[in-house]
């Protein structure tokens, strides 16, 4: 089932103007429930403006972009935040999480903007941490735990909020080769056993091995689009 | 909601020095504020006391036509009749009646035109503190015939000295002129040197012989139990006579005490402004250092309202935290130096031309401090809102890319 319908999709930057830009040039994209998808190309090619789009960060200047059925270009922005916070999970390149709030904090903070009572955000933070290998750094502040850990920490709050599908920037891009392996295998596990969606960006090669769907763009359009063997 | 308070919390103790650094900076600017505030006010109320005690008293009464050429026939019209009618007012603790002639003080060194005032030195110790400002001699009990009380101004000038001798010419009713010698008992000094330079006290029966008038006199003092009984004075007192309170016979007095109060706020409102803009820097600055942190809060679905509320409550963390100290410290400077008082003798002599005390005694009422916080909780409100408008314009995709 498709669960991301990007159709005939074009982002352009200062449009009309000597320096405009065409960040998308008609991407035609479905993504079913339960992959594991890079989107790679070289730098500027729209990978990152792609996410951005998809993840309602970033408004489309043509085409259509549904989720689940549902155009987000047709949301109004409050609608839009609130479709965010329920509907879709983030990973940062840069991790972003919120340095003043523990591990725990910081994954459960999510699921406090949903409102989900205290006792069901214990256990469901208990139970992401553990499922990220994170259960004894709780307390932890982000700058008290090394990169991998702290994207670790950004996949649990990601899935904290049960979304539809994560979208994750470069997620690896400022981790060494053991945290990123560390990392993939906790995403493959999730993806494999809890059917999390992936949606990545990335220029990592050791992401683009893992991932079982591969698209390239270039120039704002989609140039290959490959099921990769396992 | 207490999450998001949390997060202001800590957010605010992040960077601990420049929050510290703000901090202090409300704090001393609290404190210096209400620090001059208290000095301008008790330096305002010690004027307006001192001009009250020593030669204002509350309220005034003459003769309607007395004031226009001090003619020392206009004598108070029905005198024992006010008298008694302030006797049976409870607001009114005391009053005393004056002749008040103008004349010439000389002595061998030289002569000066003064007022004479003529009382009855019982009745004058309950409206003016005359008694107690001698600074040299006695009361009017030590020389039975003719003794006067000089002020230490009129006294250095004529080379004054106690149980020396002064010469006090001025006309009889039938204006005549009379020339009498008057030995010096005391010398007195209030906190206006103009005052002393320019009134001498004698008996009121001594001048009354001299005179020529047995009955009645040329001015009546009237000391009430507080400041603001003097209009009911006024409203109360049956009589044809002028009555004027002290506002109205010293009117820069009065205006000062009027608008002392709003010139104050207008103070304080400059200061704090000043330390609003010190706040908006400073989460300016704090929301650009956050933007990725911000941009991610938006991304992952923070609303708006709620990005908006942190950041306000991190400015009025910093303003409620900084408040209190600032106003402690205000206080209890401003409580100890209004009993040990600030020594400004260094500068006594241009203090006393405006009629001050070298001695000022700092003074801040609760109404003061009160409003004051509300001003500056509000001052804390309004710095936010820039700030926190500032941070609604992250544009989420862009800031999340900031490392």
């Amino acid at each position: 089932m498709s669960i991301i319908n990007v159709n005939g999709l074009k982002r352009i930057y200062n449009q009309g103007m000597e320096n405009e830009v065409r960040a998308l040039n008609g991407i035609q994209l479905n993504i079913e429930q339960g992959e594991f998808t890079a989107i790679v190309g070289p730098s500027g090619s729209g990978k990152t403006t792609l996410l951005n789009c998809i993840g309602g960060l970033d408004r489309v200047n043509e085409g259509s972009l549904t989720i689940d059925g549902r155009s987000i270009g047709d949301m109004a922005e409050q609608e839009l935040i609130d479709f965010r916070l329920h509907h879709i999970g983030f990973v940062f390149q840069a991790y972003n999480l919120i340095p003043v709030l523990s591990a725990k904090e910081n994954v459960g903070f999510i699921m406090l903007l949903q409102n989900i009572p205290k006792a069901e955000i214990d256990t469901r933070v208990a139970t992401l941490l553990k499922a990220v290998g994170l259960e004894d750094q709780l307390h932890k502040r982000p700058a008290q735990m090394s990169g991998g850990q702290q994207q670790r920490v950004a996949v649990a709050r990601a899935l904290a909020s049960k979304p539809r599908f994560i979208l994750a920037d470069e997620p690896t891009a400022n981790l060494d080769s053991k945290a990123t392996s560390s990392l993939l295998d906790i995403m493959e596990k999730l993806n494999k056993e809890e059917g999390v969606t992936f949606l990545f960006s990335t220029h990592d090669q050791r992401v683009i091995d893992r991932a079982r769907r591969v698209i390239t763009i270039e120039d704002g359009k989609i140039v290959s689009d490959q099921i990769q063997k396992m | 909601m207490k999450q998001l308070i949390t997060i202001a919390w800590r957010n605010v103790w992040r960077n601990k020095l420049r929050s510290t650094v703000v901090i202090l900076s409300i704090v001393l600017g609290l404190w210096g504020g209400l620090f001059m505030m208290g000095l301008a006010l008790g330096l305002n109320e010690q004027r307006l006391n001192s001009a009250i005690n020593s030669s204002l008293a509350h309220v005034q009464i003459h003769h309607p036509k007395f004031e226009d050429d001090y003619n020392k026939k206009y004598t108070l019209i029905e005198g024992e009749n006010i008298k008694k009618q302030l006797q049976e007012m409870p607001f009114v603790s005391g009053f005393s009646e004056r002749f008040v002639l103008p004349g010439l003080a000389a002595t061998s060194k030289g002569n000066y035109g003064i007022k004479i005032l003529g009382i009855t030195p019982e009745q004058e110790q309950l409206t003016t503190d005359i008694s107690t400002r001698l600074i040299e001699g006695t009361y009017f009990t030590k020389f039975k015939n003719n003794p006067i009380l000089v002020g230490q101004k009129l006294a250095e000038q004529l080379g004054l000295k106690v149980q020396s001798k002064v010469v006090l010419s001025f006309q009889d009713k039938d204006n005549q002129t009379i020339s009498k010698s008057f030995r010096v008992e005391a010398i007195y000094k209030t906190a206006n040197s103009m005052y002393d330079q320019l009134h001498v006290f004698v008996p009121q029966e001594d001048l009354a012989s001299l005179i020529g008038i047995r009955e009645g006199g040329h001015e009546l003092l009237i000391k009430c139990k507080s400041l603001d009984d003097a209009p009911k004075v006024q409203s109360v007192l049956k009589t044809s006579n002028l009555v004027q309170r002290w506002d109205q016979r010293a009117p820069e007095l009065g205006y000062a005490q009027q608008i002392m109060g709003s010139f104050m706020y207008i103070f304080i409102g400059i200061i704090l402004m000043a330390l609003a803009f010190g706040i908006i820097n400073t989460m300016l600055m704090a929301i650009l250092e956050r933007q990725s942190e911000l941009g991610m809060l938006m991304s992952i679905g923070m609303n708006k309202f709620k990005i908006f509320s942190m950041i306000v409550m991190e400015t009025l963390f910093l303003v409620v935290f900084a408040l209190p100290m600032g106003m402690i410290l205000a206080q209890k400077t401003i409580g100890y130096f209004s009993t040990q008082g600030i020594d400004l003798s260094i500068v006594a002599k241009g203090l006393e031309n405006v009629g001050l005390e070298a001695v000022i005694y700092p003074f801040l009422s609760s109404e003061y401090y009160f409003n004051i916080t509300i001003m500056t909780t509000l001052v804390a409100l309004v710095s936010g809102l820039i700030p926190a408008r500032r941070a609604l314009k992250i544009n989420p995709a862009e800031a999340v890319k900031v490392i």
